[in-house]
């Protein structure tokens, strides 16, 4: 059976949908389409992919104005009696197609203070450390950085603090450094002063889109709200010594 | 169209995007030289994410008869004892080391009981040896490598391919890129550049590779003059998806079968007890029981045949398939779900140690791998192949032009193990960065004929200008028809009348190439990123095609139905390619250096 996939083209300057007609088969994913388009009918259509397996997180987009990686999108759960709507990512500015420029995020990693090593438990030099007091971090480490997250947080993508707020993957990445076992840095008042934790409000729509499952607002975000709160706010940290929380 | 051409300088240049250019980066940078990485896609993402299994490292951490010894023996074994022996030993003495380096950059493995990294079971491999954090461990060592290395001052250039090396005489002395964002070129003035660049996959139909993997660092080493070794080895991992059709060739973990999993043909047989090859019979448990107390961590237990090394894997599943028993789907059953008849808890021990293929399947193939079994089938996975360096710098015969991982060739012969591949990276990337520096404070950067940039910047360009009117899609046909070729013609079994028909195939895939048009402009244009990466994949074709031909014998990955069997008189060379002065491809044979006495030694008591 053929599809309508009606995917924008254009670049910085503006663009506008254009309709393409192809076969779809069982099992094809979102990516596979757009793949077939560009090998018949529009070479130069510009699109990011690497593992097409939700490894590698490059083929980010907006499938029917929903964040999704385009390589775990399932025709089989679209509605093919309508176009099937394949958009870049809204939160940065378009390069050409389907691909956005993505840079500031590999700029605002390079800010965070850096992973700092405690010193070795054991006299070879190694570490101990209890598989439960990992998973939490492993949770964080599985980040696929697909920046979907970021295009859907509504901090960046209707109020633009780009300067003033890292986003969710970034606080799951500084949650990751913060509750590593090995990790002797603190980050707290750089998540206050110049992260701008406190201008998540906790809408979970970072959670909603990750591929990954992570749970980005609860295990990261909430968590690191309650330490930067805890060393900043007297009140609020005698209310939890009393017990409040 | 004008070749404007913007120039940075660098004293060695990484390129490559996952494991071993970043690692190469990171210890080059260390070494106070100035350091550029260049990556075709960002940074971060490359093939090294689906690495799933682990690192293979002898820490002895779950089972202490381990050893390097064993490591080193091991690998010689799988690689059928054509690797470049001085490198198995580095590989398997240094692992250790660089894995716990990671651990001190931030990496979480898995871990023991005692709190120390954990190992798991892999093929070909006799005892408990791969770190790893559950089935992501390449990505873990990816990122841990990425954030490591942004605070080493590295100077990376994100989403550019290289299209040409350039030497002052004999020396590298720099390389041609264009950027994929605006399509602009950039001249790059190094005096040691270290190709990581990874593999060749993309020129068979069925593969685990991404776009990126054309063989481009092969193909930039073999115009420049290196010689590329062991081309005829490309490994077929046994186990990728097989259906649906649009997930086809995506790798599904050795771990699955390190965890317990079983291969099944139609009849519901273990068809894998029916062929064990003799050099592994010691160490292979014979009956099913023994097989199951082995990937339970029972230390008198022998391993399941499922971990035999993949080329012989990957062969028994072709048989199955072509003698009628194989899957609805053209492929075999790969069974973890029925340890649920050992393990009481057995679906969420299979979620917790399989986590992303449990989420592949059941995404993808609407397969839930606690409950049904998964359609497995041979995919093109990596190539042993690559660029001949030496041993201890991994600089290639073109002074100044290094390379490590997947690209540079030796470590693992005829066949490499699972988890070998990711230690690879670690220990040859960080020995590519240490001598490319070292080298460099020995040699004075040399010069950059303007001609040769003016040269390669025109045949970059000249797809913009080729003849065919096919409305800009002749790039992706020939990528296309070149890899159902390939499939066909020089796969997982070959015989001399279909490869030298693939070479007549080649060269009138050749001819088309040079006629290729593409459309659009120079920016983010991936028709004409296909145009260039086919270049590289006919390079690499060729070479596969003629050094399988000159190999008349079946060896590890190599096999052909009309030479079946290993034959001694080639265990003593390995099969080089090089281009000629007319600029053909030549083939010559390169005794390989007997084993000094205490490796051999080593290998003896192994047995």
């Amino acid at each position: 059976m053929n599809a309508t996939f009606s995917i924008w083209r254009g670049d910085a300057q503006g663009g506008t949908y254009r309709d393409y007609q192809t076969e779809v088969s069982e099992g094809m994913v979102v990516l596979d389409a757009v793949h077939r388009i560009q090998a018949d009918q529009a070479p130069d259509l510009a699109v990011r992919w690497n593992c097409k397996a939700g490894k590698c997180g490059s083929c980010s987009a907006e499938v029917n104005g929903l964040p999704r990686l385009m390589c775990m999108t399932r025709l089989s759960d679209l509605p093919l009696e309508q176009p099937v709507t394949v958009a870049p990512m809204k939160t940065f500015t378009p390069i050409k197609d389907l691909v956005t420029d993505v840079s500031w995020n590999f700029q605002v990693k390079k800010k965070i203070k850096k992973f700092n090593l405690r010193p070795p438990d054991a006299p070879d030099g190694t570490w101990r450390m209890d598989q439960a007091d990992i998973e939490r971090v492993q949770e964080f480490r599985k980040c696929i950085e697909c920046f979907l997250c970021q295009d859907v947080c509504h901090v960046l993508r209707e109020h633009h603090l780009h300067d003033s707020f890292i986003g969710p993957r970034f606080f799951t990445y500084v949650a990751a450094l913060e509750m590593h076992p090995l990790d002797v840095e603190d980050r707290r008042e750089e998540l206050r002063k110049t992260q701008g934790v406190g201008f998540c409000n906790i809408t979970k729509c970072c959670t909603r889109v990750c591929p990954e499952e992570i749970s980005i607002t609860d295990n990261a975000i909430i968590p690191l709200k309650e330490r930067v709160v805890d060393t900043y706010d007297p009140l609020w940290s005698l209310f939890r010594l009393l017990g409040g929380i | 169209m004008t070749a404007q051409v913007q120039t940075y300088e660098h004293d060695v240049l990484a390129i490559g995007a996952g494991g071993a250019s970043p690692r190469a980066a990171i210890e080059a940078s260390a070494a106070k030289v100035s350091v550029g990485l260049i990556c075709k896609s960002l940074l971060g993402k490359a093939h090294t994410v689906m690495a799933e299994g682990g690192i293979a490292a002898a820490l002895a951490n779950v089972d202490e008869r381990d050893s390097w010894k064993v490591h080193f023996a091991d690998t010689m074994r799988g690689g059928q004892y054509i690797n470049n022996w001085r490198m198995a030993e580095l590989h398997a003495k240094e692992a250790p080391d660089r894995v716990r380096e990671l651990e001190a950059w931030g990496a979480l493995f898995d871990r023991t009981k005692d709190g120390r990294i954990l190992q798991r079971n892999f093929g070909g491999h006799r005892y408990p040896r791969l770190a790893h954090v559950g089935d992501r461990t390449g990505l873990e060592m990816i990122r841990t490598l990425q954030d490591h290395g942004v605070h080493q001052g590295i100077d990376v250039h994100m989403e550019r391919a290289v299209v040409a090396l350039f030497k002052d005489g004999e020396r590298i002395s720099g390389a041609l890129a264009y950027d994929r964002e605006r399509g602009l070129l950039h001249l790059f003035r190094s005096g040691a550049v270290v190709l990581a660049t990874g593999g060749i996959g993309r020129a068979y139909r069925i593969t685990s590779n991404s776009w990126e993997y054309t063989g481009d660092g092969h193909a930039l080493a073999y115009d420049a003059g290196a010689e590329l070794m062991d081309m005829e080895f490309v490994q077929f991992h046994p186990t990728g998806m097989v259906w649906p059709p649009s997930v086809q060739g995506i790798l599904v973990t050795e771990g699955v079968r390190g965890e317990g999993g079983v291969l099944l043909n139609k009849d519901g047989k273990r068809f894998l007890f029916d062929d064990i090859p003799e050099n592994y019979k010691s160490q292979t448990a014979d009956n099913e029981e023994e097989g199951w107390r082995y990937t339970q961590g029972d230390k008198s237990a022998r391993r399941p045949p499922e971990l035999l090394t993949r080329d012989h894997v990957a062969r028994c599943i072709m048989r199955e398939i072509r003698a009628g028993r194989g899957s609805p789907h053209g492929g075999v059953f790969l069974d973890i779900s029925w340890i649920k008849r050992r393990l009481p808890n057995a679906e969420e021990v299979i979620r917790k140690k399989l986590p992303s293929m449990y989420h592949q399947f059941l995404k993808l193939a609407d397969i839930d791998i606690t409950r049904q079994p998964m359609e497995v089938g041979p995919t093109t996975h990596y190539v042993m192949g690559g660029v001949r360096v030496d041993a201890e710098t991994q600089m290639s015969t073109v002074p100044g032009l290094f390379a490590a991982g997947e690209c540079a060739a030796g470590l693992h012969g005829a066949n490499r193990l699972g988890g070998n591949s990711l230690s690879d990276l670690l220990v040859f990337g960080q020995r590519a960065g240490a001598y490319a520096a070292r080298y460099l404070k020995d040699h004075r950067a040399g010069k950059i004929d303007e001609g040769q940039v003016e040269a390669a910047a025109r045949a970059a360009l000249a797809p913009f200008e080729g003849a065919d009117s096919d409305n800009g899609t002749g790039p992706y046909r020939i990528q296309h028809d070149l890899q159902e070729m390939m499939q066909d013609m020089v796969g997982i079994v070959r015989r001399e009348s279909e490869m030298a028909l693939a070479l007549e195939q080649l060269a009138k895939l050749s001819a088309r190439a040079a006629r290729m048009r593409v459309n659009g402009n120079r920016a983010y244009n991936p028709g004409w990123h296909t145009a260039l990466d086919v270049r590289n994949l006919l390079t690499v074709s060729e070479a596969v095609a003629r050094s399988a031909l000159e190999r008349k014998e079946s060896r590890g990955a190599h096999f052909r139905d009309d030479q079946p069997r290993p034959d001694p008189a080639f265990a003593k060379f390995n099969v080089v390619v090089v281009k000629g002065p007319d600029g053909s491809m030549r083939v010559e044979r390169r005794p390989i250096p007997p084993l000094p006495p205490e490796l051999k030694q080593v290998i003896e008591e192994m047995k």
